[in-house]
């Protein structure tokens, strides 16, 4: 009865067609919040991921990676002293002001790496050599930096301009992940990010640290935290520390859970209704059937079938628009869109439950139904 | 009609189920409850032979509808016996009921009740594909049957493109396509033309008088009455009288 399912699915048009629409939408509407969502809860640890350490010690109240609280410049030895510290780093990290060849001003984030290992540098160098940060007045810019400062006619390798009124010279054009902030990375050396910065007490954001072989990062981060007092964190237990205070302390998490919600119930809404209308409008039909032979569990197999062969439609159709979406106005990085294989099995899931109920409202209408209806002329 | 030849049966089965194809035994069924209870059928006593063509026949509201349903098992009775085959409708589960139709039962319903997306062979073989019958074997059997019944050109028309009386074929090809022993028709004639719904009728007629089947007919059409071989007149919620032959009664 898989055949006759189906013909009676795809072959009332208008009915089929409405609840394509209104699966699909729901569906790309969930797929793409959740991953412009996700690509803002991405670009919020970009501070982090784009430093690349094992573990990340910082002021143990910190509560994010933007929130810098500075370290006694001590703290870098204290962490070495730990038993299980392979190496242990300063990093600095804080937004400047970059004045531009042609006068104008733009905030960047200043990312001062040590300057012997070179750990904490970016993953992707696009021109020149991440190495040539030891020489003077070096940095490497990213590709938002070159947009900003002036676009690749006027930033590029060899091109001077100033941080708070200190001359620096680009030596590297490196690829990064973009901030919540949205302001370009510049990178140079610890000691170079010191100097062009002004005069604090402390100036020591972090300390990164790496284990010896046999402990893990979150055996080193526990360990760090005991024995110190700091708050320590692996990558992945400061990212979502970051995430979870932002989830917090911003209207972000709401609006777009919000709108996915809302996403949700349009399409159940849609679905259900249209599901009970084509179900009590082909009542008569229904229960010839019933009378013919067919059982209530075929009739529901074949509810069920037609439910999900358009929630399955649906579904690649709202994928494929959202993702369309993501690639054209996400596309150079311009937009947050992380679409990401969690979200995507999370809506079907959510699809799955939407057919389900749908389904269950109109198998309850046809249990219920006698087929002794059929000879009511 | 006033020639009444028989009385109900007695309340006892005749256990000779090579002669009988339906045996019911005081039926009664009624809808409602306490003081909106209605008394539908009040003790119906029935019983088809195998080759008869029986007519059901009375006015609006005097059970004949109730009574087929009941015989179908697709509505319980209060009280009584319905056997078809040997078989007590009424002891059945309501799955085994579900089977039951499904292997022995065919219907023509008043409103034809064909699915509106499916074509005429699709919609003859329905009941086959319902008994789990292969789909290409399924459709080319309606064909076949479809074809027997002249709309061998009309088999992939939608019901919509159908008229009245070939949208009545198709409900007789399902009907007949699973090789139902007994079919159970309700006003198979009321929708349609005089002419039309005298070959149907023919045709059902030539089917009920094969030896091992039979064919139960609700009708309020005496246009029809030549081919039963009894007529069972109701009234209020009983067998009133049953005539034997209709033409010998002219």
């Amino acid at each position: 009865m898989n055949y006759v399912a189906l013909k009676m699915l795809f072959g009332d048009r208008a009915k089929y067609l409405m609840l394509l629409a209104g699966l699909t939408f729901s569906t790309m509407l969930i797929v793409q919040q959740g991953s412009i969502f996700w690509g803002l809860m991405t670009w919020s640890q970009s501070g982090i991921t784009n430093v690349n350490a094992p573990v990340w010690v910082a002021d143990s109240n910190i509560n994010q990676v933007e929130e810098i609280k500075p370290l006694a410049d001590t703290a870098v030895t204290v962490v070495r002293s730990v038993p299980g510290v392979e190496w242990a780093l300063p990093l600095y990290k804080g937004v400047q002001r970059a004045r531009l060849p042609n006068g104008n001003y733009e905030q960047i984030a200043l990312v001062g790496i040590d300057s012997s290992t070179l750990i904490g540098r970016p993953y992707t160098v696009l021109e020149g050599k991440i190495e040539d940060l030891r020489s003077p007045e070096a940095v490497a810019i990213d590709q938002l930096g070159v947009e900003r400062l002036g676009g690749p006619k006027n930033i590029h390798l060899g091109t001077t301009f100033e941080i708070n009124d200190h001359r620096v010279r680009v030596v590297a054009l490196i690829k990064t992940q973009k901030s919540f902030q949205n302001f370009p990375f510049v990178y140079t050396t610890y000691e170079r990010a010191l100097s062009v910065t002004p005069e604090e007490r402390r100036k020591l954001s972090y300390v990164l640290a790496g284990p010896v072989s046999g402990v893990s990062p979150e055996e080193l981060a526990r360990r760090i935290h005991e024995q110190t007092g700091m708050g320590a964190f692996t990558e992945e237990q400061f990212g979502w520390k970051t995430v979870r205070w932002i989830l917090k302390n911003t209207g972000i998490g709401v609006n777009f859970g919000t709108t996915v919600l809302l996403g949700f119930i349009v399409g159940m809404a849609i679905a259900g209704q249209t599901f009970y209308l084509f179900t009590v409008e082909n009542l008569p039909q229904f229960g010839a059937l019933k009378a013919i032979g067919a059982s209530t569990g075929m009739l529901a197999r074949m509810i069920l079938l037609q439910s999900f062969t358009v929630g399955c439609i649906g579904y690649g159709v709202g994928v494929g628009l959202a993702t369309l979406f993501g690639l054209t106005a996400g596309s150079g990085g311009r937009l947050p869109f992380k679409e990401t294989w969690p979200l995507l099995v999370g809506v079907a899931v959510a699809l799955l439950l939407i057919c389900s109920v749908s389904s269950a409202i109109s198998i309850r209408k046809l249990a219920k139904l006698e087929p002794a209806i059929v000879f009511r002329g | 009609m006033g020639d009444a030849v028989s009385q109900s049966p007695a309340m006892t089965f005749d256990n000779d189920s090579a002669h009988w194809l339906v045996q019911a035994r005081g039926v009664t069924k009624s809808f409602g409850d306490g003081a909106t209870r209605i008394p539908v059928l009040k003790g119906v006593d029935l019983e088809v032979a195998r080759g008869e063509v029986l007519l059901l026949v009375g006015p609006s509201g005097s059970g004949k509808t109730t009574l087929l349903s009941v015989i179908a098992g697709i509505l319980e009775s209060d009280e009584g016996d319905v056997r078809i085959l040997g078989a007590s409708i009424p002891d059945l589960s309501s799955s085994e009921k579900t089977r039951f139709r499904r292997d022995h039962l065919g219907f023509i319903f008043q409103q034809y009740h064909l699915l509106p997306t499916l074509t005429a062979v699709e919609n003859a073989a329905v009941p086959l594909l319902i008994r789990g019958v292969p789909k290409q074997d399924a459709l080319s059997r309606a064909e076949a049957m479809l074809g027997s019944m002249g709309m061998g050109e009309r088999l992939n028309a939608l019901p919509t493109r159908l008229s009245g009386g070939e949208q009545q074929r198709v409900a007789i090809a399902r009907a007949l396509v699973g090789d139902p022993k007994l079919l159970l028709c309700d006003e198979p004639t009321a929708n349609l033309d005089g002419e039309t719904g005298h070959r149907i009728v023919q045709q059902l007629h030539d089917i009920g008088k094969q030896p091992d089947r039979g064919v139960i007919i609700v009708t309020h059409d005496t246009r029809i009455f030549e081919f039963g071989d009894r007529i069972v007149h109701m009234e209020d919620g009983r067998v009133d009288q049953i005539q034997h032959g209709h033409k010998e009664l002219r």
